[in-house]
């Protein structure tokens, strides 16, 4: 954890890359600001390319152009081995959990660990333990992954992005699937993370609920345009982004007087 | 690291002051809560513990974990331990990891199992095995009375489907096994004979190995390895993504629908396949003898021909047409019971072609025991 870190500088920047699966294009020309300690929301309708940013923010795949600067440094300037080095420093949770399911929990959050640091596999145990019980799985460490509730393993499979103690919490759809007050407590849980280990997180979601009451500042995709529209402050993009489709999506599909005949038409959230 | 990053100060007869110094990473290693441990043993009078953390550096998980292990030790010893002089992620993260308690019986131990344990559970697990596959038998015969009355619901493609991947498209696998498997007997056959003179019997040898169990078991392995294992994988993972279920709530038979379809295209193929493997066999069988033993096709044939009746050749179309039914259903059976998980999906697979190569062995051996005892 490097709190010591000047907080001025963002911690992440995008700039102009543009994304592509082979020729098709995802989206194009994005640049953003991610702040130390941020709650960055990316948000857009389905299939706007929402989780692809995700994967390429993370160094999974590489952008078509543009760059993607971590404190500075480009993912893919650098050599393979320092980019493996940077992805060490994040922690992610994918859509599904993506929980390995030959793996007991407490093995699946310990193998980070094990992987990485030259810890005994009693300490390992130990830390597996520690952050099952932050995500409040204490004693479902023998568990499989089949073996719980989707709610629970979304939980588990935060605590094996938190293993390494990130730099940087990735989410890519936390609450899909998950009831509201589950919901509410992952959401609960992350700003308790964010605060406590002065994390930086990243969340992929089109929960309009999370989007206003955690998300600090965001990023808007459009499908149509392949292209952001906005960014910025999820609460103030309310009151005063004047974009009709960002407008349409954080009000759900509801617009004002003048606009209710056109909201009828492709409505997309 | 040479520095203790803990040290303990008596403050008073009943307070203990344990200071935190340095930097705490988890590459380092954890700290072991022995040591206040001993402290608090040494002095029987202490009833307060003080964190300091006044000089700590940065800080990681590692921390955290010797925190809530000297709480929960403190906890244990009735005594009143104040950590409010940590950082506040500290306090947090802590407060995080006690927040909600391990809930009653909810831990799984993993038990100790003994010799008797196992062999227990294990012939109750074969037990119950054998049952659900015997269920599984007579839940396909049902459907395959179905069939019959036209009742079966299933997609007509799908069985061409199959058809095509278990006939023809399993041909160049078969023609290759097939051919070097004759080659191999009128090899073996023509190193022994030649001895004799009685070379001309390794025609013989040929046909009868080949017709009666070399070109239907051979044919069968090759298929429990390619089609049985597709089976199992394809239904497994239709379990991973409760497509199965799907077609329950959809009013299908998943045995119509899926089972059927699969053990009918295989049990049509296999006897065909078979007589190609039969065909194939004997022309390696040929290849060798007239190359090595100057027989000529005429000779090979008419002494094929000759000696080896067609009930040989009967009985090991009989036994590929069983082969078929024993392929289809382990490759099925262990597809539809296999758990909802990527390692489990392959457990199933192994076990289909394991089980499927198992039941295709002892079937012919019965065959073989029974045909004898017969004398036929």
């Amino acid at each position: 954890m490097t709190q010591t870190e000047a907080k001025s500088q963002p911690h992440i920047r995008v700039r102009n890359l543009t994304l592509k699966y082979g020729d098709k294009l995802i989206q194009k020309d994005l640049n953003f600001d991610i702040n130390r300690n941020d709650i960055f929301i990316i948000m857009g309708g389905s299939g706007c390319g929402k989780s692809t940013l995700l994967k390429h923010m993370i160094g999974l795949y590489q952008p078509a152009e543009g760059q993607i600067l971590v404190n500075d440094t480009s993912l893919w300037t650098e050599t393979e081995e320092h980019r493996q080095k940077m992805m060490r420093g994040f922690g992610v949770t994918y859509q599904a959990g993506a929980m390995i399911s030959s793996l007991t929990l407490s093995e699946n959050v310990g193998m980070p660990l094990e992987l990485y640091t030259k810890l005994q596999p009693k300490e390992i145990n130990e830390l597996a333990s520690l952050k099952l019980s932050m995500v409040g799985l204490a004693g479902f460490e023998n568990y499989y992954p089949s073996e719980i509730s989707g709610g629970m393993l979304k939980r588990a499979a935060l605590a094996r992005a938190i293993a390494l103690d990130p730099e940087i919490l990735f989410f890519d759809e936390p609450s899909a699937g998950l009831d509201p007050v589950s919901a509410r407590l992952l959401d609960d849980l992350i700003l308790e993370l964010r605060d406590s280990m002065k994390a930086t997180i990243v969340i992929v979601t089109h929960e309009l609920a999370s989007i206003f009451s955690i998300g600090s500042n965001s990023v808007f995709l459009d499908a149509e345009t392949k292209t952001m529209l906005t960014t910025g402050n999820p609460n103030e993009l309310l009151t005063n982004c004047c974009d009709d489709k960002v407008q349409r999506f954080l009000r759900r599909g509801e617009m004002g007087k003048s606009d209710m005949a056109r909201s009828k038409v492709g409505v997309e959230i | 690291m040479t520095e203790e990053v803990v040290t303990f100060h008596r403050q008073s007869k009943n307070t203990l002051r344990v200071l935190i110094k340095g930097d705490w990473n988890i590459s380092f290693g954890l700290q072991n809560p022995e040591r206040f441990f001993a402290h608090i043993k040494s002095n029987p009078e202490t009833s307060h513990v003080e964190l300091d953390a006044s000089q700590l550096g940065a800080w990681d998980s590692s921390l955290i974990s010797y925190v809530v292990a000297l709480n929960a030790l403190s906890k244990e010893h009735h005594l009143k331990i104040d950590i409010t002089q940590m950082p506040e992620g500290i306090v947090r993260l802590v407060a995080l990891a006690e927040a909600v308690p391990e809930r009653e019986g909810v831990a799984k131990r993993r038990a100790e199992s003994t010799f008797v344990d196992n062999l227990g559970s294990g012939v109750i697990n074969a037990t119950s095995q054998l049952m659900a596959f015997i269920t599984f038998f007579g839940e396909t015969l049902l459907s395959f009375a179905r069939l019959a009355k036209g009742k079966a619901v299933f997609r007509r493609q799908d069985l061409f489907i199959f058809l095509q991947d278990n006939g023809p498209s399993s041909l160049a696998i078969v023609t290759l096994i097939s051919v070097l498997m004759g080659m191999i007997l009128a090899f073996v056959g023509a190193v022994q004979l030649q001895q004799f003179g009685a070379s001309i019997y390794v025609a013989s040898l040929v046909g009868l190995a080949m017709a009666r169990e070399m070109a239907a078991m051979m044919t069968a392995i090759i298929m429990s390895g390619r089609t049985g294992a597709a089976y199992a994988a394809q239904l497994g993972s239709m379990q991973v993504n409760e497509e199965v279920d799907a077609l329950k709530t959809m009013g299908v038979s998943p045995i119509d629908f899926l089972v059927l379809p699969r053990t009918l295209a295989l049990v049509l193929m296999m006897p065909l396949l078979t007589i190609y493997a039969n065909v194939m066999g004997v022309l390696g069988g040929a290849l060798v003898s007239i190359a090595m033993l100057d027989l000529s096709w005429a000779m090979y044939i008419e002494q094929m021909i000759s000696t080896v009746p067609l009930k040989h050749f009967m009985i090991g179309l009989f036994k590929s047409f069983i082969f078929g039914i024993l392929v289809a259903l382990s490759g099925c059976y262990m597809g539809m019971n296999s758990g909802r998980s990527a390692s489990a999906v392959g457990q199933a697979t192994t076990n289909a072609v394991v089980l499927g190569i198992v039941l295709i062995i002892v079937f012919d051996s019965l065959v073989t025991i029974v045909t004898t005892l017969l004398g036929v």
